[in-house]
């Protein structure tokens, strides 16, 4: 068994079905990708996983237990970390404020988790005492991941973490995500770079109207024919 | 008494002591109570109309206690008694502040209620207490302030200065102002460095972002009307040492207080001071009669006939609401570049 695993979920956002029996999963010190077309029901997956929505059938087990039943809060507890695609930092608090805020549940020293964040990140060294609202956007969302990372999670969910930034600052989070990975971190993330995306990742998944349309390793999936002419522009 | 020299510092006494000292002692109030609006507008997400009401609620324990007090005669000399009862007074309105958000506010809140819906609910509550504190204490006017009147007096003023016109600064204005100034220290201090604080703010800036930080948003919720309920009663009991106490006017304080947080900025505390100090200086220099100001500063040629008042004192609160108009009109945001009013 996988260490987070979600199988067979099935979710609506009200009468609207979502998701038809999808399945990821994800070991420590891997990385899992799920890309797909829009409104395939990517970020909901997460949703699902993180119990910020309540998924009609399947189940949710982290570390072979099932935490279907648990509430955000109590997830968030056992480990798991995520970093939304919007809204993803405190604006009107400083950079080393939405830093503390990840480390809330936390009651041992957080300095040198902060100082990890620091030297992965050095920009926000600099910016610390700065509101996040005035950061640019690249900068943000280092400013989120390293909130995420102040929980010392044993899983990382991305939820598009490239987003409306430049080339150079996706490598940069691409390579911060890798290292993140090889710290033995279990990490799932939603991209729609789906092309980079894959090329970095250990496990894909192809979504397509809530339903696993392609699962395999991240050059599998970039090497097929099908998916290629489908979602990678040929 | 009126030569016809200019007179510069009696005019400034007077000024000092009709003018300055009311308008700062009223500001204090008017802040505190826009600082309780601001709070639940953050973290609760509505505009809390029963505001005015709970001041009454809180002013309320604060008198049926004072007279409990006088009664067995546990007073101490000098003192108003009032400030001794507060600390009680204040869990007396925590509780009924928790209580209503239990009854009330806290279903608007799971069923993911529109802010307006909610601001529905508070004129509802306000209703409610304003009947309470009718129905406890009826509705007419309480005087509750003992102990010493003044911190020095007009005669006293004049014997020391030999200035022809006096200051007197009343016991409520001092404690109003000093309460004020250690109580906004206080939650500005709680606001910025404690933890607990902290997630107040983070839960006001992005809720979902708060619960995936493992912030209780429960626990916010109570600390803020914990909170609201200090700034509530605190305020509640200065305005009524300061000036008396009727549950109207208690409720139309209402007003004054919703112009200050819209002023200053919705959803900024710092906004919500400044624009209490704004709007209380304007009411009070608006409403004063210069007659006599004029006369210490005008050759006796040009001494005014008339009272020189700008507006009538029954007008004082059409000036929040031009002051109000103008603010929307201009700068929707406050001077300190708040929310604007929509619905999110």
């Amino acid at each position: 068994m996988a260490y987070l695993e979600g199988t067979n979920l099935v979710a609506a956002y009200g009468v609207v079905p979502i998701l038809h029996e999808c399945s990821v999963k994800v070991e420590k010190g891997e990385l899992a990708v799920i890309v797909g077309p829009n409104g395939a029901g990517k970020s909901t997956v997460m949703r699902v996983l993180l119990g910020m929505l309540e998924a009609t059938s399947g189940s949710v087990t982290l570390d072979g237990n099932d935490i279907s039943m648990l509430s955000t809060q109590e997830r968030i507890s056992l480990g798991l970390a995520f970093v939304p695609q919007n809204k993803n930092v405190f604006p009107s608090m400083t950079v080393e404020e939405n830093l503390e805020m990840g480390a809330f549940l936390r009651t041992d020293d957080i300095k040198k988790t902060m100082e990890e964040v620091y030297s992965l990140f050095p920009i926000l060294y600099e910016k610390r005492r700065q509101l996040a609202e005035e950061l640019s956007g690249g900068q943000r969302q280092q400013v989120a991941f390293g909130r995420a990372m102040m929980t010392q999670p044993s899983v990382m969910l991305l939820d598009e973490p490239t987003a409306g930034v430049s080339p150079i600052v996706m490598d940069e989070i691409f390579s911060n995500i890798l290292d993140v990975r090889d710290a033995g971190m279990a990490v799932l993330m939603v991209e729609q770079n789906a092309q980079q995306a894959l090329n970095i990742a250990d496990k894909g998944y192809v979504l397509v109207s809530g339903r696993n349309e392609h699962t395999g390793t991240g050059h599998e999936l970039i090497n097929d024919p099908e998916v290629r002419k489908k979602f990678l522009g040929g | 008494m009126s030569s016809d020299s200019i007179d510069i510092i009696n005019a400034f006494a007077l000024l000092t002591n009709f003018v300055i000292l009311p308008a700062l002692s009223y500001g204090s109030q008017l802040a505190l109570g826009a600082l309780a609006v601001t709070l639940v507008y953050s973290v609760l997400r509505f505009s809390n109309f029963a505001q005015g009401d709970s001041m009454a609620f809180g002013t309320m324990i604060v008198i049926l206690l004072t007279g409990f007090m006088i009664n067995q005669g546990w007073t101490i000399s000098g003192i108003p008694t009032a400030l001794l009862v507060i600390p009680v007074a204040i869990i007396g309105t925590a509780i009924y502040l928790l209580s209503m958000d239990r009854l009330v506010y806290k279903f608007y809140r799971r069923v993911k209620a529109k802010s307006i819906t909610i601001v529905m609910a508070s004129i509802g509550v306000m209703f409610v207490t304003g009947g309470l504190v009718r129905f406890i204490l009826g509705p007419r006017p309480q005087i509750f302030a003992d102990g010493e009147r003044f911190i020095f007096s007009v005669r006293e003023f004049k014997a020391f200065t030999g200035l022809e016109q006096g200051i007197a600064l009343k016991t409520s204005q001092f404690l109003t102002v000093t309460i004020a100034i250690l109580l906004v220290a206080f939650v500005f201090y709680f606001l910025q460095k404690t933890k607990t604080g902290k997630a107040m703010r983070a839960y006001s800036d992005n809720k979902e972002l708060a619960l995936l930080s493992g912030i209780d948003p429960d626990k916010v919720v109570t600390v803020t009307w914990l909170l609201v309920a200090s700034l509530t009663t605190i305020a509640g009991a200065l305005y009524g040492l300061d000036k008396g106490f009727t549950p109207q006017q208690y409720h139309l304080l209402l007003l004054p207080i919703f112009a200050s947080v819209i002023v200053g900025g919705i959803g900024s505390p710092l906004g919500a001071i400044a624009g209490a100090f704004l709007i209380a200086f304007s009411e009070v220099l608006l409403t004063y009669a210069y007659k006599k100001f004029l006369i210490y500063l005008l050759p006796l040629s040009m001494h005014p006939t008339s009272l020189v008042q700008l507006i009538g004192t029954e007008y004082k609160y059409a000036i929040s609401f031009m002051i109000l108009v103008i603010v929307l009109l201009i700068r929707p945001t406050g001077i300190f570049k708040g929310k604007v009013l929509v619905d999110e």
